[in-house]
């Protein structure tokens, strides 16, 4: 294999270089054939990486790159080296394919915006950041790709930064963000120092050799998993995420669903040894992600808002790659990533689709009988909804049942019985937006329907090559049951994933089956519920609402969690910091400061008495002077 | 050969020329010439001593001097230049921002 896998960040960071540098001058054709096409190369990389990678043995894994020395300080050494081993490579392939498709789109979409060369610009720099992130061999570079990502997502959110709202929700995700990455941050520092490297081969070295304490071990991987839930908008930091879609909507579909959102999802699998390690930290990353999934799954059934449902439906996906990981299973966890980014980054662009016919309409309530004016774009939707939703033979399927069957034969009974929970909610909440969206009594406004349109090809071909990959994408991961050799995922993972001591997990062929009949029936019975809700008699609804109004009221309020954050952390501070201005600035600090200004005018006051202003008397001052110094000297 | 001393009182005599002159003249630019006297004084003050001990080391300082001179003699002419267009005069008694 060359070694030419370090190239693949490099490609969009040169892009991003040139358009910073020229964007603004050059026409809109070359900016989006650059800022594609630069993807596209890093992407074709990526796959001869990967192919080299496959005829490499597993034990020559992971192969590292070392650029140059980029921190050297006592016995503390970062290098700027990047590796490449099968958890990186899958993240590069998803981040630069789905990335490319979101690209071409993007020139479709946002073809009319003023700001095209900017938009650009930071989707590139986005693109450079996340493979930073994700082939960074050490900690401390991977950290750099953490914020950098976290960076193009505040200025991407805030793109359209005239629009209040949207600088608001850039500004909350960063400093959302912020209160994960002191975590991520911390537990880097302990690393650092009970380690004392920051690569990755020496960490798992180290903990597998058993130099670090249990407690310590523990430690760390919580204040990652901080980390973690503060990047992959998980309880109790994923406020910001739903906020987020105030951003343009390709910008939803890569950063906020199929790649900087699953970072932490990627960092714990890449951290794996110490969630293995330290049983009661898998348990949290569990149990956490679980109670997301749900939680995430009933804030999506009252919104109205066509991304927000999507935004809630990503937080709760990643609840179910974090179940993954939390109970060992990291590559099914990987897995659904890995699936989820086709299905979810589809699903928002064909929102995204239906918002460009509609005149940038979000409001579900002002859709309805999308179907025959959208041909490419409802079939492509229905297809994401039908693999996110769990239904067999589809990506979605598989990935999901793979985490819910690990956690089951963990043993973690009450995370399986939450998973297939969430499972019923996702598969209602998908088809309650299809039939508002798509079918039933059209209730678009009269002057939206004049410009009602299907959208141009640039847009649909990236969709119909999503759908398609939102189909064929789960069939390297089958399930056991079907072949023992089925899950190629699974054994092109296992070399770098550890595994936990003790029970090895072996369920019965026949509880397997029952299991994935279980899912089956738990997505098929979301549709069907929704279907009934919402096309058969859409009368029930209202009549529930009626019914139950305290729990419509604080599922459609969001459980008013932002509004107990703003009450609770935000105006508390805000009140601080006001506090501490009026008292400390004005009295304290300006005080000191006026005053040294006013005492030095008073004693130059004094002083200057002595001036006279005419020359000549400074003159025959120095002059007496001079003499008085010589007269000194000589006797 | 010339003694020595001759020059060190012809230089003595050219300084306090120059220290007088700046302190009873009233007008910027010949206050300046005054300077420029004075330094010209010590300079011949080098020159004696240079020739005097036969070394070069004086001849090398007249010339730094005269080269600072030079560039002084532009900065203070240009000063001279500012303060009559601010004031319209160059008259040292007219220029007293100093005074406390």
């Amino acid at each position: 294999m060359r070694d030419i896998f370090w190239l693949i960040p490099l490609v969009p960071a040169l892009s991003t270089l040139i358009l910073a540098v020229f964007g603004e001058k050059l026409p809109k054709k070359y900016i989006s054939f650059q800022a594609c096409g630069a993807v596209f190369i890093s992407f074709l990389i990526s796959l001869y990486s990967f192919l080299g990678l496959l005829k490499i043995s597993p034990t020559e894994y992971p192969v590292v790159k070392n650029l140059f020395t980029w921190i050297h300080s006592g016995n503390f050494q970062a290098n700027l080296s990047f590796q490449f081993d099968p958890l990186t490579a899958v993240m590069a392939l998803v981040v630069t394919a789905v990335g490319f498709l979101i690209h071409v789109y993007s020139i479709g979409y946002m073809a009319e915006d003023r700001s095209y060369s900017r938009f650009f610009t930071l989707m590139n720099l986005f693109t450079f950041s996340m493979l930073v992130l994700v082939m960074a061999s050490n900690l401390v570079l991977m950290f750099v790709g953490w914020e950098g990502v976290g960076f193009c997502s505040y200025m991407l959110i805030g793109f359209w930064f005239e629009k209040h709202s949207a600088a608001n929700a850039g500004k909350k995700a960063f400093i959302v963000n912020r209160i994960g990455d002191a975590g991520f941050l911390i537990g880097m520092l302990f690393i650092l120092v009970y380690v004392g490297s920051a690569e990755f081969t020496n960490i798992n070295n180290a903990v597998a050799s058993g130099s670090l304490s249990h407690g310590l071990v523990t430690l760390i991987a919580i204040l990652l998993f901080v980390g973690a839930t503060g990047k992959s908008a998980q309880i109790p930091l994923y406020v910001w995420l739903p906020d987020a879609m105030e951003g343009p909507t390709p910008v939803s579909a890569l950063i906020h669903a199929a790649t900087m959102v699953t970072a932490g999802v990627y960092m714990v699998a890449r951290m794996n040894i110490f969630y293995t390690t330290s049983e009661t930290a898998g348990s949290i990353v569990a149990i956490i992600g679980a109670v997301t999934a749900v939680y995430a799954g009933t804030m999506a059934l009252t919104q109205n808002d066509i991304k927000r449902v999507l935004a809630y439906s990503t937080i709760s996906q990643i609840g179910y790659m974090f179940i993954g990981c939390g109970v060992g299973a990291y590559a099914a966890g990987i897995f659904h990533l890995y699936t989820h980014a086709f299905f979810k980054s589809l699903l928002f662009l064909a929102a995204g689709s239906v918002m460009h016919a509609l005149s940038g309409e979000l409001d579900m309530r002002k859709m309805g009988g999308l179907k025959k004016y959208m041909p490419y774009t409802y079939p492509t939707f229905l297809i994401g909804a039908i693999a996110i939703a769990g239904v067999p033979f589809l990506s979605g399927f598989f990935s999901k049942d793979a985490i819910l069957t690990a956690a089951f034969a963990q043993g973690q009974y009450f995370v399986w019985a939450l998973g297939i929970l969430g499972a019923v909610l996702t598969a209602f909440y998908m088809f309650r937006l299809i039939f508002l969206t798509f079918h039933g009594k059209e209730r678009i406004e009269p002057e939206v329907k004049k410009h009602i349109h299907e959208s141009p090809p640039v847009m649909t071909v990236p969709l119909s090559l999503l759908a398609f990959f939102s189909v064929i994408a789960g069939y390297i991961g089958l399930p056991v049951v079907l072949d023992k050799n089925a899950n190629w995922f699974d054994r092109f993972l296992a070399p770098i994933m550890h595994k936990g001591h003790g029970h090895e997990a072996h369920l019965g062929i026949g509880i397997e089956w029952l299991l994935i009949l279980i899912s089956v029936i738990v997505a098929l019975t979301g549709i069907f519920i929704a279907y009934f809700f919402y096309l058969k008699k859409p009368s029930i609804p209202h009549t529930l609402v009626r019914r139950f109004p305290f729990l419509y009221r604080l599922l459609y309020n969001k459980y008013y969690i932002d509004e107990a954050y703003d009450y609770v952390f935000v105006r508390p501070t805000l009140k601080g910091s006001e506090f501490v201005y009026d008292k400390f600035d004005l009295n304290v600090i300006d005080g000191a400061v006026n005053g040294a200004a006013s005492g030095t005018g008073f004693f130059g006051k004094i002083l200057s008495f002595l001036q006279t202003g005419f020359i000549k008397d400074y003159a025959l001052i120095f002059l007496l002077g001079a003499i008085i110094l010589l007269g000194l000297l000589i006797f | 050969m010339i003694p020595t001393y001759y020059f060190l009182i012809l230089s003595a005599v050219l300084f306090v020329m120059g220290t007088v002159g700046f302190l009873i003249k009233k007008d910027l630019i010949t206050q300046f010439m005054c300077v420029e006297v004075m330094l010209n004084a010590a300079n011949l003050a080098f020159i004696a001593f240079a020739r005097s001990s036969s070394s070069l080391n004086g001849q090398i300082i007249v010339f730094f001097i005269i080269t600072v001179a030079a560039a002084e003699a532009a900065v203070g002419l240009a000063i001279i230049l500012h303060v009559y267009r601010q004031k319209k005069s160059i008259k040292t008694e007219d220029s007293s921002l100093m005074k406390g």
